[in-house]
């Protein structure tokens, strides 16, 4: 087990410091010059160059390449064009939300997802499983920046059951989270499905029918927990993609998550905090990634003891 | 029927997306006295916060995204098969760098990379397809990549090269015709991606600019109006849901019609 931790571990590592490199080059071999943006057209040659030397816009790449990864290492992201604060500050204060956004969405999609997919699969090619597969289309084909706005007109303008945007209490959380949960609870419930509809069939499922156990503790102890393990790479993997769904969502929101703060600084070209906003979205679906490696070799040695060690 | 509904929705799209510069419509003009009406029967969608007619921009954007799936789509499968195909076949430390970059641009979730990209851009069509061709070619590459390692020991390949075949003819000859399938059925799903991108990156304000029309832009603008003008959202949402629910339904289909997994040379062979 320690060996699979180790390689897993150096590899995520590799594959974030190879995106820690595409996002320098991206920012800085993108046409376009942040001083030019920041001090307008009008500016005089010697105020640019005073701001470029103060940025350290001047340096040879290769020293800001050099610079970068240094600061990176001690978690010094640089400070914002934008603010004039640093952007580890910005980002510590912005991530709460979408913790709690996040939080909320995987709950509402396991809600959703499990018994939709348990049933479907149980129900096969009855109306219950057409419906199921219905709702799991429709889901996957509705983008959000459509279902957030008809959300906010039928629940907020309409209904008047929930605020229209921003982040106050516990109800304003709801119309975000059930956005983002849709587009994942569709691709989960199917997944769910045919998991179930696979290990169904296996000889220990007629067992415990054989043995009288109820019909419930068949489904759930001998069925759900088998028909989990690709379910949980998918969710694994579907939560990171979420992190970036978030940044639509969370702008027809207005939820001041670090989706919206991605937004703001593209906006504003304020270089730094888009910088550190993409790096740190990439490097949490890595780790995210890499937690559900572990967890999945932990719970299948076939996983950790077989070719994937 | 499924599948004719489809196909009946894809080829209105196209229709629209073709024909558009040869209908007289007016997409720009702007009718003070009907802002924000709701739709009547000389504007069947309303108009929008500027009074122009929705119907029409809605057109206007059918092009707009058809053009940018078109080419994101064939550059994407382009130079993604190409690199997948040829870092396959060489094998060796070029191979070793194309799956480690594969790897790092596939560190980046979902449409990430392109909010950025564009976002650096600057906005307009060009460099939403660059934004978006930039991130789309990674999973052609894997897929095609994938495939050719499991091909080039067929016996059929081994004897052309051993017939003294060129290379750039085994690779359009004995292997392409086999790596076809799931390509296709990737690039389908890929119109269906690329379509809710470029809506979603015009939505953030980093697609088309005005006064071009594109549907995502078209929901930016109608959210500021959701009260007074529900029309303004709804209309341009309806034909993005009804293209991508018409891509993927196809998708299925063509899946199931294809059955990659039995394919020669299918992923899992």
């Amino acid at each position: 087990m320690l060996t699979f931790l180790v390689q897993r571990l150096l590899g995520a590592l590799v594959v974030v410091a190879g995106v820690a490199t595409l996002v320098f080059l991206l920012i800085h071999l993108v046409p376009g010059d942040p001083v030019e943006v920041m001090l307008g057209e009008s500016a005089s040659v010697a105020d640019r160059e005073a701001l470029r030397v103060a940025l350290g816009l001047d340096l040879p790449i290769a020293t800001q390449y050099v610079n970068y990864l240094q600061g990176l290492l001690q978690l010094d992201l640089g400070t914002s064009f934008h603010f004039r604060r640093p952007v580890t500050e910005l980002l510590l204060e912005r991530l709460p939300a979408t913790l709690v956004l996040a939080a909320v969405t995987l709950v509402i999609t396991l809600l959703l997802s499990l018994p939709l997919g348990i049933l479907a699969a149980v129900r096969k090619d009855t109306a219950i499983d057409t419906g199921a597969m219905a709702f799991s289309l429709l889901g996957v084909s509705i983008p959000n920046f459509w279902l957030g706005p008809l959300l906010i007109l039928v629940f907020s303008l309409w209904l008047g059951w929930f605020p229209v945007s921003g982040r106050e209490g516990f109800a304003s959380v709801i119309l975000p989270a059930v956005t983002l949960a849709t587009g994942l609870a569709a691709i989960v419930s199917r997944m769910v499905r045919s998991s179930m509809l696979e290990v169904l069939g296996e000889d220990y499922m007629r067992t415990a029918r054989a043995k009288g156990l109820p019909p419930v503790t068949i489904l759930l102890h001998h069925g759900l927990r088998n028909a989990l393990l690709p379910v949980i790479t998918l969710l694994g993997l579907q939560l990171g993609a979420l992190l970036a769904g978030a940044v639509i969502t969370e702008t027809v929101f207005s939820w001041p998550g670090v989706g919206l703060l991605t937004i703001e600084a593209i906006q504003s070209r304020d270089y730094p905090v888009v910088q550190a906003c993409v790096l740190l979205i990439s490097t949490g679906y890595v780790f995210i990634n890499l937690l559900t490696d572990i967890a999945y070799a932990w719970i299948d040695p076939r996983i950790r003891l077989g070719e994937g060690a | 029927m499924r599948t004719t509904l489809s196909l009946g929705i894809l080829g209105l799209w196209a229709l629209f997306a073709i024909s558009m510069p040869l209908l007289p419509l007016t997409p720009n003009l702007i009718h003070l006295e009907h802002i924000l009406e709701p739709p009547v029967t000389e504007a069947l969608l309303g108009y929008d916060d500027l009074g122009r007619h929705i119907g029409e921009r809605l057109l206007v954007g059918a092009r707009t995204s058809f053009l940018v799936a078109f080419w994101v789509v064939l550059l994407s499968a382009l130079i993604g098969t190409s690199i997948g195909t040829l870092s396959a076949w060489h094998g060796g430390r070029w191979d070793q760098l194309i799956v480690q970059v594969i790897d790092i641009f596939l560190a980046f979730p979902g449409i990430l990379l392109a909010i950025a990209l564009a976002g650096l851009l600057g906005p307009g069509i060009e460099n939403v397809v660059l934004a978006l061709a930039t991130v789309g070619w990674v999973g052609y590459a894997r897929l095609a990549r994938a495939q050719v390692l499991s091909l080039r020991h067929r016996e059929h390949v081994m004897a052309a090269q051993a017939l003294g075949t060129g290379t750039l003819r085994i690779m359009t000859r004995h292997l392409l015709p086999l790596m076809a399938a799931p390509l296709i059925i990737e690039a389908t799903f890929g119109v269906a991606a690329v379509v809710i991108a470029e809506a979603g990156l015009s939505f953030l304000g980093l697609g088309v600019q005005p006064p071009d029309a594109s549907w995502g832009a078209m929901i930016r603008d109608g959210t500021r109006y959701m009260l007074v003008a529900p029309h303004m959202v709804l209309a341009p949402g309806a034909a993005i849901f009804a293209v991508v629910l018409a891509v993927n339904l196809l998708g299925d289909r063509l899946r199931d019609r294809l059955d990659v997994r039995n394919a020669p040379g299918g992923v899992s062979t």
